[in-house]
């Protein structure tokens, strides 16, 4: 105890310079995992906990972080172990999957019968604009968990498959069949949610 | 055209490889080298390409201001000398 008195400032000012640090480095990235938290958690107010937690988490790991590497991808490490082990924690039945009778190209295949006749690149493209955000998230937050992970950190995080290896600590075969799966999947949630509202025809009728 | 050129199922499994940058350069070649060569490839690829965009900008959200104030806060006071032991 007797230390204390003049040890325990120098680790404050070790602390503070820290702090400082993380904060220039991790904050910007807020957002963007704030995104990934509420696709996963599926709800604010656990997203938010969740963020707040890894932000904690990885101030409390900074040391182990190495500088020059990729922090954004140190972060999302922290977001989905957390995920993993505190939010999924609380469903006790696993997601049944089943998506492999997507066929490849689903939704290009249907969109593009449906045009065939107008046949224009820019009818598919304006046809992709009545899609509205909410039906992009509502879609993804619909796909079994692992199929989601995946697609959020390619098509939305823009992480490589080795990045994305790294974070859910997964071979990158498995980053591939995940993704593979995973935007097929996506894609015909997006047709069906585009039928329900009207935004695309079926093929037959 | 090259013997080696990727016939269109070829360039169809290829497709998310390709769109994610993750094709060596010369395989990559031989995808474009395809592409350009087949109209329905193409448009394909370019659908794709088009919808994962779509799917990128159309799935973004802001971190609340309070949940920035909430954090830097945590960080704040987990940092402070003594870690909320009264000072002696």
């Amino acid at each position: 105890m007797a230390s204390g008195s003049w040890y325990t400032p120098w680790v404050g000012f070790a602390r503070m310079a820290d702090q400082e640090r993380f904060a220039e480095q991790a904050m910007e990235h807020m957002s963007s995992l704030y995104t990934a938290a509420l696709r996963m958690t599926r709800n604010p107010a656990d997203a938010e906990d969740l963020v707040q937690e890894t932000y904690l988490k990885a101030y409390r790991a900074f040391n182990s972080y190495q500088e020059g590497t990729n922090l954004k991808a140190w972060l999302y490490r922290i977001l989905t172990n957390t995920f993993i082990n505190s939010y999924r924690a609380k469903k006790r039945r696993p997601e049944q999957v089943d998506v492999d009778e997507v066929e490849d190209l689903y939704l290009y295949r249907r969109l593009g019968a449906l045009e065939a006749a107008a046949a224009s690149r820019s009818a598919e493209d304006e046809l992709l604009d009545h899609f509205t955000d909410e039906h992009v998230k509502e879609a993804i937050e619909a796909l079994p968990e692992q199929f989601r992970m995946a697609v959020l950190l390619a098509d939305v995080e823009g992480f490589s498959y080795k990045e994305i290896a790294d974070i859910l600590d997964i071979p990158i075969g498995t980053v591939m069949s995940r993704l593979h799966r995973g935007r097929r999947a996506l894609q015909k949630a997006l047709f069906e949610f585009g039928l329900e509202r009207g935004l695309v025809k079926n093929r037959d009728g | 055209m090259a013997s080696q050129d990727p016939n269109c199922s070829e360039a169809i499994h290829t497709l998310y490889e390709f769109l994610d940058g993750e094709l060596t350069t010369g395989r990559k070649a031989e995808i474009q080298q395809h592409l350009e060569a087949c109209l329905p490839c193409f448009q394909a690829y370019d659908f794709e390409a088009e919808l994962r965009l779509m799917i990128g900008r159309k799935c973004q959200d802001q971190a609340p201001a309070a949940l920035q104030q909430r954090v830097s806060d945590a960080l704040r006071r987990i940092s402070q000398p003594g870690g909320g032991i009264p000072n002696l």
